[in-house]
């Protein structure tokens, strides 16, 4: 209980904590309000848009602010020295490692419910008048739809996981620069990648990859062909989170400070 | 009494310990020694590679012929094109009834139709198409060609059915004529005169007032060459782009039929009759003909005379270099570090008390880090391009050639690109001074525009003013083929088109990176170290 105490007065008092969270809510909601304003259905067209998916757009951008949270979490902490004074005042690493992992998912879900519940408000303002109108089959995004309340509180649990991968990394790699650049180039290199390659290979990494897979929790529409089913998509996230957690916390308990 | 004076100690070393070079050779010392960023560097070289290696083997063909044999896998399959004048692939089928002239000459035709047929929504993709219809760029008209070897050179006048009368030449070029479509009503005459290695084209309304369309040179044009009346009408093709960033596209052979009469030649013509057939083989079964009766000819034809395209058949060589994002990761770390290193572990402060001039400090490591990064990025570049298009081979995957200089443009360009982002992620170090900050800023604003626009669910035309305003713009130096507004195609960055010409595009991204440069030497002279 007094190791919650501990990180939590870090994680409130320390300017960083806060002002990426409040990064994390304006970027998100920025640029899913970009992504609808630039998205038009013209009169006399199908178009195969996802309005849920469209409107939380804006996530993609988010999860980066989200990640140089949860990096700097335990990096900040090796690269001030502060991690061995966190350590003499309390020698259960894993414990550490634990509370801060729990604060971490409280206050991302929080930060992240706030930023997809305003994408979702956004998406639901503007969508309308360009084109994606009831009569045309696209109803006003609704959280009483049970597929739009998956994308929205699904996008809050997707940011909190990439929290949770984000720590666990950056656990291992303990370098600040070095982490975020192997958090990033996790999250954004497979769909480039994944562009290039051949079909099949392009479904498995699509369904590999913790943002592709991850981010299936925000379709509402053409499920079918989707390359992974949004909550098993969700669960290959967790389980990229729980396997960098994992090595995270064997490298904290077998290393030096 | 008398304070003794105490002449401090000076040692004998060579004078001038603070020039310009020194500064260099101090901070190439620093970068060249720690062991993690040389291997940064080579990491980012490597994941150039490799990734690139992976795409050019990402898809292989298997192929069988056409009534039975094996099924063959690699390298037997792979498609040839033949090879126009300037070195492309092109596209070099029509048809054509010729016969040959000798020397200088000229021919001279009216055009009174042109129409066409499109294959059937649903019909049998195999068989002639079907449904009346044009596409934009079925054309009808006159040519000289070097002979009937596909990819020989030719000069063509032409009508089309959505863009006017057209004066096209050796697959790339293409000049605009009198505009409006053709009808009984409203005829074209066409007129290409050869004179020795240049062809020039005319058009008229009326057979009497002519206008000059172009003139152009067609290097070791034959003696003898082929002339003619020719119809050919590209592929139909649907593109729908989807909004999860790919495109499907449907269709199948268009079909078109050039009406032609009032033909007249000058010069000499020793062949005794017109000649009918394809060049470069026909597209399928009871495909193209033509018909003389009374001075009138009726030419039915398919096929196009144009470059290959990106496509099905085959792939760019910028796909080879698709692991540019993964090797600018580690170069942006590097050259991050390369800066904020020195402020986590207070060397700043010796490096500065031993060249006060700080904003020269500053240019001696952008200088260091760009040239290392310009290294790297241009060897890696060049042995992606060379590997990719061995390993795309062995797969029995057609790469589409390009000419020298746009290979060197894409190697040194993409050299540049890894030197502009490592002196933007250098300069953004020292003004923010955090390494995770830094380096989390310059990943996301160069790599996440580019996954918006391609991998992601925004439309083009948002797309198109991300990857003009971004630093996302520089990845357009690594563009393989133009655009072709003679050749209808899907143009995006999905299928490796930017909306900004290459240098321009890197030169967005060098902009950023002056712009932030500037910055941090303001910032470091004004802030304490």
């Amino acid at each position: 209980m007094t190791a919650l105490h501990a990180e939590w007065t870090k994680l409130r008092t320390l300017a960083g904590p806060a002002w990426l969270l409040t990064a994390t809510v304006v970027l998100t909601v920025a640029v899913s309000a970009a992504t609808a304003a630039a998205t038009r259905c013209p009169a006399g067209l199908a178009c195969p848009v996802d309005p849920a998916r469209l409107s939380l757009t804006g996530v993609q951008l988010g999860q980066a602010a989200v990640a140089i949270l949860a990096a700097g979490l335990i990096t900040t902490e090796y690269s001030t020295g502060m991690i061995r004074t966190t350590f003499t005042a309390m020698p259960r690493r894993l414990t550490v490692l634990g509370v801060k992992a729990a604060l971490l998912t409280g206050a991302v879900l929080a930060a992240g419910t706030l930023a997809a519940l305003g994408s979702l408000a956004a998406g639901r303002l503007i969508l309308p008048s360009h084109g994606f109108t009831a009569a045309r089959g696209f109803p006003a995004l609704s959280l009483a739809d049970g597929s739009v309340l998956r994308a929205t509180l699904g996008s809050a649990l997707y940011l909190a996981l990439i929290a949770l991968l984000s720590l666990g990394i950056a656990t291992a790699v303990r370098d600040p620069a070095a982490a975020i650049a192997i958090i990033l180039s996790l999250l954004y290199l497979v769909p480039v990648v994944a562009h290039v390659l051949a079909p099949d290979w392009y479904r498995h990494l699509e369904q590999a990859g913790p943002m592709t897979a991850g981010l299936a929790i925000q379709a509402t529409t053409g499920l079918r062909h989707l390359p992974i089913g949004p909550w098993a998509g969700l669960g290959v996230l967790a389980a990229w989170a729980a396997g960098a957690l994992l090595a995270g916390a064997l490298l904290l308990r077998l290393r030096d400070a | 009494m008398t304070v003794p004076t105490i002449t401090p100690y000076r040692p004998a070393g060579p004078a001038g310990p603070d020039g310009f070079a020194q500064l260099l050779r101090a901070e190439w010392t620093k970068f060249r020694t720690v062991r993690g960023w040389l291997a940064g560097l080579v990491v980012a070289a490597l994941a150039l590679v490799a990734i690139g290696l992976l795409a050019a083997g990402a898809s292989s063909s298997s192929c069988q012929h056409v009534g039975g044999g094996p099924v063959r896998h690699g390298r037997a399959c792979m498609p040839t094109f033949p090879v126009g004048p300037g070195g492309l692939a092109v596209q070099d089928s029509f048809y054509f009834v010729r016969q040959p002239l000798t020397g200088s000459g000229s021919i001279t035709v009216r055009v009174t139709s042109l129409t066409g047929r499109l294959p059937a929504a649903n019909g049998n993709p195999t068989g002639p198409p079907a449904s009346p219809g044009q596409v934009p760029w079925a054309k009808a008209g006159i040519i000289v060609k070097d002979s009937t070897r596909p990819g020989s050179a030719y000069a063509a006048v032409m009508v089309t059915a959505g863009h006017g009368v057209r004066m096209q030449d050796d697959y790339t070029s293409d000049r605009a004529g009198r505009p409006g479509a053709v009808s009984a009503a409203s005829p074209r005459w066409l007129r290409l005169t050869r004179a020795g290695d240049t062809v020039t084209g005319y058009d008229s309304a009326d057979g009497t007032h002519w206008a000059r369309i172009g003139t152009v040179q067609l290097a070791g044009l034959a003696p003898t060459v082929q002339a003619g009346l020719f119809t050919a009408s590209p592929g139909y093709e649907v593109i729908t782009q989807n909004f999860g960033g790919g495109t499907t596209g449907s269709g199948g052979p268009s079909q078109a039929t050039g009406v032609f009469d009032h033909l007249s030649r000058s010069g000499r013509w020793p062949g005794a009759q017109w000649a009918g057939g394809y060049v470069g083989g026909a597209p399928g079964p009871g495909m193209g003909g033509y018909h003389q009766a009374g001075g009138r000819f009726t030419v039915t034809g398919s096929g196009d005379i144009a470059p290959v395209l990106p496509g099905d058949p085959g792939q760019t060589i910028d796909s080879h270099l698709v692991g540019t994002f993964a090797g600018l990761i580690a170069v942006i770390v590097v050259a991050t570090l390369f800066i904020t290193a020195e402020y986590r572990r207070g060397l700043i402060r010796t490096t500065f008390a031993a060249s006060p001039r700080r904003g020269r400090v500053l240019a001696a490591k952008a200088i260091v880090a760009g040239a290392a990064a310009f290294v790297a990025g241009l060897a890696a570049a060049a042995a992606a391009l060379y590997f990719g298009a061995w390993v795309a081979r062995q797969h029995g995957t057609y790469v589409l050639p390009v000419s020298g200089l746009t290979e060197f443009r894409i190697v040194a360009g993409t050299g540049a690109l890894f030197a502009a982002a490592a002196i933007l992620a250098l300069a953004l170090g020292a003004v923010l001074r955090r390494s995770a900050a830094a380096v989390s800023i310059v990943i996301v604003a160069i790599v996440l525009p580019y996954i918006l626009g391609i991998a992601s669910v925004l439309p083009v035309g948002a797309t198109d003013w991300l990857l003009r305003i971004t630093p996302a713009a520089a990845f357009a130096v690594q563009q393989a083929m133009p655009q072709y507004p003679q050749v209808t195609a899907l143009y995006s960055p999905g299928t490796g088109y930017f909306p900004l010409a290459p240098w321009a595009g890197l030169a967005v991204m060098c902009g950023y990176a002056a712009l932030v440069l500037g910055l941090a030497v303001v910032l470091l002279r004004r802030r304490d170290a």
